[in-house]
């Protein structure tokens, strides 16, 4: 069960960037971090990472995907930062209410004083790049055949082609290469390679897998699973050129197209997003637009490298915690005035004590019902009594006016609340 | 007979492209780097290209039903189809802990490969 | 023991299912056939989704009579079935000046056809109550009587009803022949063996000319799809909440831009007549020519916004026709046909097929009747489908009691369309059981957002396994050979 109704910071996803922003967060001096998962456990997309190359730069290490998350995960956990799994955020609002849905928890309602938004980012699909053709069954984006293959443990395809040299299709043709399948080649649409060297020369060349540049698919072929594609090559204003056209058989497509930021959420919470990055604009930081509201990692633009995505995390998680320390020292700064017994209404509602120190603060009130006798307005803060005024009788149409002076400063700064009663004397 | 080899540099995310002049399995010159780390991994590239190997094992009683594993160290590159096929054949119990050895001295190679990651058991 | 029936409906689409619904009120055994995997999977699924109004058809044909006697039916029809549907109304918009009389023609149309609610208004108005519209517009009919539904929604809903009324469905069950005793139809001959039926119901749909053919009615009559591609746009970027359509052409109502229940505006269709009846398959050309068709109407749309393509195919029928002056491409088949006893054939149902679907059905009673069936309504019959809850269009307050009654509700599979487990675990128990990831995703409108089915499809098909009890391996997309997994990862062949 959630453990408060108010946290300092809350993360949204505990990939590496929200795994990181909690960290500093508790490292920052924020008390109560929550982290929340929408999957069955801690880690994101890199628990699916099973290749090497992750943590060179941040811990001097290689490390394949799922140990670099293991490495923060831990970290994490040891600074008592609270964890929420198998919950998804349905909506945030701009005064950071956060609305949470899962099996275990139900369906809630938690505020923050200071959010960091991490939900990565996900893949383009094949609408967006508008591959013209029938739409069968065996078109993934590489992240999900990753997925499949990696975690669940099937493999969705035996002839395979890949649409896009980014990172995740390079590395799938090696890793379904290693699992028996046959990658029959990569297409880009584009003269250059769009994921790193690295990829091309491990994942590609060490395998004899072609890379075809200036290549794209002009049509998909097969009613129910794919039955092939027709690859085409393109000028340089991506026009087909006649006569190249080359079917090429296969009964699965992996789409390696690009990625884009997750913002839905964010944009629930009245984030303002860049249309070139599709992530918030965010300043040195990662506070978004909204105050109190910021982002890190790939949901504010994709990154190459993981470790600077946690360095992001850190960096974001840090800045949450101090905003969120700052609230709640000015939340503990002022005191509510509560009406109490006869009392109908207080004005002002609350009183920043600060201002007490420095000057008289005069309370107004009206009564809720008529007293024709002798009465102590009583202002206390639950256990001890702070100041009373003698009136002669009260009535609902007289405002009554009790006034706290300078020299109850003292009292009134360790009071969390004042509450103001009415008694007969 | 002097050759040219021209490869890419994986040494770093830079990637630039090297050509080694070659006679005889000796280096004789390496142009296209821009750093000594360039220099080192045509030397290791031209005499003993090594990588590393990242797959998946099964595993019984396991939160997934497959456990992600990676050989600690990088293996000379003629071996990996062997290295996968040793690989191939283990299967663990879980739980199993992060780093933890799931098949010794692959090929003799004196490499260990290692799990990626903890896995707790089902339920 | 072959089993006896005395209604065999051949096609679940939006007319079959519809008329097995009407049917299933009356006393008799009822059987619907579907070759696909699920009801629905052909025209009914892919269209603009418009209950359109009836100014389209011509004046005096039997599609003119259907569309304005169905599109008054959709409330009752909505309100019993409890599916999405909204009577919205729509425009057909004039661009520049020489397009206006041709709006005139068709509110003339609409008068003689009997539509209701129909008025012309000024470019300035138009432009005011759709701000994207193209600002060339010199003024549009509007007609307050055009709804939008959830054509799929529909389909299932009417069939639903109908087994919940007693009716039988079977899936992956493809009509071959006909059974015949003479000139007197018995029964059909399917895949899944032979059912004996007293009348048989030809609603095939794109294939209603082979039906037909094979009980040697109407031999002359054939079917050419007209295919159409469509642009779905993510309701996050692209908001156009009118249904509008262009000036019609020869080739048809036009490309329309329009908007869905699920906030998703839709532009298309084209229209190009084929001859394979399974070319589902979008096309460079026809996706530009949607494109330019729908900037047409409004010229603001960022077509870096779609989310999705698709393509419709509709039945358009040809070859020469019975009333003199109409050819079939203008006009529907429902006849009982005098060649053979026992069939009531329906043949060229296509746009607005969706909207005349509870008029065809509630036809084919009448003729049915009319033919000497003596259609006793059923004392138990219940016209109404209950409606099943949709967490994405709920209030907190609501999404928190229902999670709290069922946390399945709580589990949240598809993330941009928020589809739940509960309710894809209801969708697969439900009357006409949904067993393939399209059947869940049409009628839940999973995996139809932004990210395509790329984060729930893995959770789907580990879903439809358990909940099926089957391999994931055997789940498919949309039925036989459509599988996702070919084998365990670490299981090699040979």
């Amino acid at each position: 069960m959630l453990s408060k109704q108010i946290y300092d910071v809350v993360v949204v996803g505990s990939g590496p960037g929200g795994v990181a922003a909690a960290i500093e967060a508790k490292k920052a001096g924020a008390d109560d971090v929550l982290i929340i998962e929408r999957d069955t456990e801690l880690g994101g997309i890199l628990l699916q990472c099973i290749h090497n190359g992750f943590g060179l730069e941040l811990l001097k290490e290689d490390l394949p995907g799922p140990g670099y998350a293991e490495h923060f995960i831990k970290e994490m956990l040891s600074l008592h930062v609270e964890v929420l799994l198998n919950t998804m955020v349905m909506d945030i609002t701009p005064q950071r209410h956060l609305f949470l849905s899962s099996k275990e928890h139900g369906y809630v309602e938690i505020e923050a004083r200071a959010i960091v938004l991490a939900m990565g980012c996900r893949e383009r699909t094949r609408a967006q790049i508008r591959i013209p053709g029938m739409r069968p069954n065996g078109i993934f984006t590489a992240g999900t055949a990753q997925r499949w293959v990696n975690v669940e443990g099937y493999m969705p395809g035996k002839e395979i082609v890949i649409l896009g040299s980014g990172d995740i299709g390079m590395i799938m043709a090696r890793r379904l290469t290693f699992e028996g399948a046959h990658v029959e080649r990569v297409l880009e649409i584009q003269s250059y390679l769009s994921g790193l060297s690295r990829n091309l020369v491990q994942c590609l060349q060490d395998y004899n897998i072609p890379l075809q540049l200036n290549h794209t698919i002009k049509r998909i072929m097969g009613k129910n699973r794919v039955e092939a594609i027709e690859a085409v090559q393109v000028d340089e204003k991506w026009n087909f050129v006649p006569g190249t056209e080359e079917i090429i058989p296969c009964d699965t497509l992996l789409l390696s197209v690009g990625l884009i930021p997750e913002n839905e959420l964010s944009r629930k919470a009245g984030v303002k997003l860049d249309p070139i990055t599709s992530g918030p604009y965010v300043d040195e930081t990662f506070q978004t637009n909204v105050p109190g509201i910021f982002a890190a990692g790939n949901v504010v633009h994709v990154y190459d490298l993981v470790d600077w995505v946690s360095e992001a995390g850190f960096s974001a998680g840090k800045n949450a915690a101090k905003y969120a320390i700052a609230l709640r020292n000015a939340e503990a700064r002022y005191t509510p005035l509560v009406a109490g017994k006869n009392v109908r209404y207080v004005v002002p509602h609350k009183l920043d004590k600060s201002t007490l120190e420095k000057e008289d603060v005069r309370l107004q009130m009206r009564v809720t019902r008529p007293i024709e006798q002798p009465v102590w307005v009583e202002v206390h803060d639950g256990e001890n009594l702070i100041t009373r005024k003698a009136e002669r009788y009260v009535r609902p149409g007289e405002m009554v006016t009790v006034v706290l002076k300078t020299k109850n400063y003292a009292d009134v700064a360790k009071s969390s609340k004042l509450t103001i009663d009415i008694n007969p004397r | 007979m002097a050759e040219e080899v021209n490869f890419i540099c994986t040494a770093c995310p830079q990637g630039c492209s090297l050509t080694v002049l070659m006679e005889n399995g000796e280096v004789l010159g390496v142009t296209g780097n821009s750093c000594k780390k360039g220099l080192d991994y045509a030397h290791a590239e031209t005499s003993d290209p090594r990588r590393m190997v990242a797959t998946t094992v099964k595993i019984r009683n396991g939160f997934h039903p497959l456990l992600p594993v990676y050989t600690e160290r990088p293996v000379p590159k003629p071996l990996i189809p062997q290295v996968l096929a040793e690989i191939r054949k283990v299967e663990v119990e879980a739980p199993v802990a992060m780093k933890s050895v799931v098949l010794e001295n692959v090929l003799g190679t004196g490499i260990n490969v290692l799990a990626s990651r903890s896995m707790p058991a089902k339920g | 023991m072959q089993e006896q029936y005395d209604y065999i409906i051949i096609g679940g689409g939006v007319v079959g299912c519809m008329i097995a619904r009407w049917l299933s009120r009356y006393e008799g055994k009822v059987l619907l056939i579907e070759k696909e995997a699920d009801v629905g999977m052909g025209c009914s699924s892919a269209n603009t989704a418009i209950v359109h109004a009836g100014y389209d058809p011509l004046p005096g044909s039997l599609k003119a009579r259907m569309n304005v006697k169905g599109n008054a039916m959709w409330d009752q029809l909505a309100g019993e079935l409890n599916f999405a549907f909204e009577r919205r109304g729509d425009y057909v918009v004039a661009i520049g000046d020489e397009e206006l009389p041709l709006v005139h023609k068709l509110m003339d149309q609409g008068k003689k056809n009997g539509v209701p609610g129909m008025v012309m208004i000024s470019g300035a108005e138009m432009r005011a109550r759709e701000k994207n519209i193209n600002p060339e517009t010199s003024g549009a009919l509007w007609a307050s009587t055009g709804g939008i539904c959830d054509p799929f929604q529909v389909t299932v809903a009417a069939g639903e009803n109908a087994v919940m009324n007693g009716a039988k469905v079977l899936l992956n069950t493809a009509f071959q022949d006909f059974i015949m005793e003479g000139k007197r139809i018995i029964g059909v001959r399917t895949n899944r063996g032979d059912f004996l039926g007293r009348w048989v119901i030809n609603s095939a749909g794109i294939y209603s000319d082979d039906v037909m053919h094979k009980a040697g009615v109407r031999p002359e009559f054939f079917i050419k799809p007209r295919k159409g591609e469509y642009y779905i746009f993510d309701r996050a970027d692209v908001s156009i909440d009118n249904v509008l359509f262009p000036v019609p052409s020869a080739k048809g109502k036009g490309i329309l831009v329009t908007t869905t229940l699920h906030e998703n505006t839709i532009a298309g269709p084209n229209a190009t007549i084929i001859d394979d009846k399974e070319d589902t398959s979008t096309t460079k050309e026809g996706l530009a020519e949607v494109a330019e068709g729908a900037l047409k109407l409004v010229p603001s749309l960022n077509l870096r916004y779609s989310i999705a393509n698709f393509v419709g195919l509709r039945p358009m029928g040809n070859g020469p026709c019975k009333t003199p002056g109409v050819v079939y491409n203008n006009d529907y088949i429902i006849e009982i046909p005098e060649e053979v006893q026992g069939l009531v054939n329906l043949g060229g149902i296509e746009s607005p097929g969706l909207t005349s679907a509870p008029a065809i059905a509630e036809e084919v009673v009448d003729m049915l009747r009319d033919a000497g069936e003596k259609l006793v309504v059923k004392k138990d019959w219940d016209p109404i489908r209950p409606p099943r809850p949709r967490f994405r269009n709920m209030s907190h307050k609501d999404r928190q009691l229902l999670v709290e009654m069922d946390p399945r509700f709580g589990q949240v599979i598809c993330r941009c369309e928020n589809i739940t487990e509960g309710e894809i675990i209801a969708e697969i128990h439900a009357p006409i059981p949904a067993r393939t990831y399209d059947a869940i995703k049409r009628r839940t409108w999973l995996g139809t957002g932004r990210c395509q089915g790329g984060f729930d499809m893995t959770r789907v098909v580990n879903i439809l396994s358990r909940e099926l009890g089957i391999s994931p391996l055997e789940v498919t997309k949309r039925g036989t050979g459509s599988q996702y997994l070919f084998r365990e990862t670490k299981r090699v062949e040979g």
